[in-house]
């Protein structure tokens, strides 16, 4: 018994009559397939898979998605000159790279020069936001909290900050994140190096707090429920007002090894918030960067916020009388 | 079926460290502790400096009729010794010429001092770039110096060279077009940055410093996020030519500071300007010598970056100098450039600058 709950993989998969969700509302688009069960699935969740509802929304948001994703693959193809081994060989390098600062702000840059970015961005950010649309009436219409649409929407508010409100408050499309596996990472570095070492950026190292420790009460929380589930510990939210011996004994390991123990109902606000605030403050502290503070180093000496370690004696030789420029 | 699970798993996980460099790494400290200021070095991997030549014959003593009273068309050397001058003309022949060409790749035999062969023209323009680099670039070579050989390395052309990329330069089609990046190369070392920094940086002068001088944005200080991954892939040149992490300039505190940076880097800024002044003067002059066979894709000659002399190792040949062996090459016979940062540049430049160990010892 004990041994199930220490296994990576969910060991126990119910089969029966599969469910088909309640009547749908009238002028739906209707339900499709009537769903199955699948082993491997059920390792990682619920093994039933479908029926599937797509409705208006979803099926917009999936028709702007796949769109944005031919615009990315078939310009990385066509950057290989349609060489389909050089496609996959090199795709980890490949991107669809926004305007350069040439272009400013404009809108309808010419297709080649970032023109294709443009309508990538587009329609990527319009198949979240119809998603984040799904996420919220499909909430409504089961009569739960919109939790998970605001949660989605967190994230969506730092992706669109970084594709196109920073870069409107820049004036330049060329400060925007491209497509593309290594290209978007080396953008990361770059930007750090271009203002100065974002490590300074208190906004971004909430956002790293707040990351880490998501994953923290992730792992604490997953691991205090499974240690007690012998004891009935998955009625979570009954034992908000009705503990029960499970939620006593998991509360009883934080108090005696931690000396605090968060409650059934206060431990998934405190997941929420973290998970929340992630993106948000991340966003925060992108949004402030080039345009309140253009070296974030210097803003935390000014501050007294960077430690303060020896310098080295070397003097820029730029500032020299008579050295080469 | 778990077999087939766990066969791929530990099928997928070898396939993952492929990409590892096994064995142990030798870490270095070179500065204040807590600062990440470390050089790693994996021994497997490294560049080792390669063996020096012996020279061709004892350096003869000076003194005696010159060359330019003994021999015809000698422009750049004339006041050395006729001796000195004979012992010079074996060590390029070793240094540069090919074994099987000796002499004759540059003269005709028939006739020494004819200018007739391209090589003999590029040869007295390389002899005063060298005068040129160990008098006005003792900033960069200090007291090591160059010689033919430390690009040279007994071949008429340098291994590591470049020329403008090819590729298209065509910005109105996506096809063939990766706007000079996202593919994998050693220049860069195999990032997605820009691959050739070297147009814009060691042949043209554009601006490398992108973080600001100030804590707050200014209309004085507008560098795109494109215009920094370029530098970045320059960087990563460096880094890859003199085979060194960041942080064998930097303090990553603060790429941009000096005062955290170690003195190796002004050493990098001195190399930097150094490099285009070959590229500019020396080599970009030399056009219309070069035939079509030893010029890139777009028909300009084969000029040089870091990679060229440091060939993976932080100091050429291992720091080894070769220049007593052809003290004609210091160039002092040419009116010297003023010193590296003026008059007072010894007392200017700070003892850290000399004795790059200082940088290390607590303050």
């Amino acid at each position: 018994m004990m041994a199930r709950y220490q296994n990576m993989f969910t060991q126990v998969q119910l089969r029966g009559p599969l469910e088909q969700g309640p009547r749908l509302p009238a002028g739906s688009f209707r339900r499709i397939g009537t769903g199955s069960y699948a082993y491997w699935a059920g390792k990682l969740g619920a093994a039933q898979i479908g029926p599937i509802y797509l409705g208006k929304l979803g099926l917009a948001s999936l028709i702007c998605a796949f769109t944005a994703f031919e615009i990315i693959g078939l310009n990385m193809f066509a950057s290989v000159g349609w060489d389909p081994v050089q496609f996959a060989r090199q795709l980890p390098w490949l991107a669809l790279e926004p305007p350069g600062p040439q272009w400013g702000f404009q809108m309808l840059v010419p297709l080649a020069q970032g023109g294709w970015w443009q309508m990538a961005g587009f329609f990527m950010t319009t198949a979240l936001i119809l998603w984040w649309v799904r996420t919220f009436v499909r909430a409504r219409a089961l009569g739960m909290g919109t939790h998970v649409a605001w949660a989605f929407g967190a994230g969506i508010f730092l992706i669109v900050t970084l594709g196109f409100i920073r870069p409107m408050l820049m004036r330049s499309w060329a400060e925007a994140v491209p497509f593309g596996i290594f290209p978007h990472l080396d953008w990361t570095a770059a930007f750090s190096i271009r203002y100065g070492n974002l490590f300074y950026n208190p906004f971004h190292c909430l956002s790293i707090v707040f990351l880490y420790g998501s994953t923290m009460l992730f792992a604490m929380h997953g691991a205090t429920v499974l240690a007690t589930g012998r004891y009935g510990s998955e009625r979570e939210i009954e034992q908000i007002t009705d503990r029960g011996t499970a939620f006593e004994r998991g509360a009883l390991f934080w108090r005696w090894t931690m000396g605090f123990n968060a409650t059934a109902e206060s431990i998934h606000r405190w997941a929420w918030w973290f998970a929340v605030l992630t993106p948000l403050t991340g966003a925060i502290g992108i949004l402030l960067t080039g345009t309140v503070v253009d070296n974030w180093y210097l803003w935390a000496i000014l501050h007294g916020y960077a430690p303060n370690y020896p310098g080295t004696g070397v003097i820029d030789p730029a500032t020299l009388p008579g050295a080469p420029q | 079926m778990t077999r087939v699970v766990t066969i791929a798993a530990l099928g997928g996980s070898a396939l993952l460290l492929a990409g590892c460099e096994l064995g142990p790494k030798r870490s270095t400290q070179t500065g204040y502790r807590g600062a990440g200021l470390n050089q790693i070095i994996d021994p497997d991997t490294i560049a080792q400096a390669t063996a020096i030549p012996p020279a061709p014959y004892p350096l003869p003593p000076d003194g005696g009729p010159t060359a330019g009273e003994s021999y015809q068309n000698v422009k750049v050397v004339a006041n050395l010794s006729k001796e000195r001058f004979d012992h010079l003309m074996a060590e390029m022949n070793q240094w540069v010429a090919p074994p099987e060409q000796g002499c004759n790749y540059c003269h005709n035999p028939e006739n020494m001092a004819s200018d007739e062969k391209y090589t003999k023209i590029v040869a007295r323009r390389m002899l005063q770039m060298t005068q040129t680099i160990n008098s006005k670039w003792a900033s960069h070579v200090k007291t090591t110096g160059v010689t033919c050989y430390t690009c040279h390395r007994g071949k008429p052309v340098p291994d590591y060279k470049w020329a403008l990329a090819e590729g298209t330069t065509e910005p109105t089609t996506i096809l063939r077009n990766k706007h000079g990046q996202n593919t994998p190369n050693q220049n860069v070392g195999y990032s997605s940055l820009p691959y050739d920094p070297f147009a814009q940086y060691l042949r043209g002068k554009a601006q490398i410093r992108v973080a600001s001088s100030s804590p707050f944005p200014s209309s004085n200080h507008i560098v795109s996020i494109k215009a920094t991954e370029q530098s970045y892939g320059l960087m990563m040149h460096v880094s890859g030519a003199l085979g060194v992490n960041c942080t064998y300039c930097h303090n990553s505190q603060s790429f941009r500071a000096w005062n955290l940076s170690s003195a190796q880097r002004g050493t990098a800024y001195y190399g930097i300007r150094m490099v285009r002044d070959i590229n500019e003067n020396y080599i970009e002059s030399l056009q219309k010598v070069f035939p079509a066979y030893r010029k890139g894709p777009h028909g300009d000659p084969y000029k040089v970056n870091c990679t060229t002399c440091h060939q993976g190792v932080a100091k050429p040949l291992g720091g080894v100098s070769m220049i007593a062996q052809a003290p004609i090459l210091w160039g002092r016979a040419m009116p010297r450039a003023e010193p590296e940062g003026g008059a007072n540049a010894a007392t200017a430049v700070p003892a850290a600058f000399a004795k790059p160990a200082a940088m290390t010892a607590r303050k």
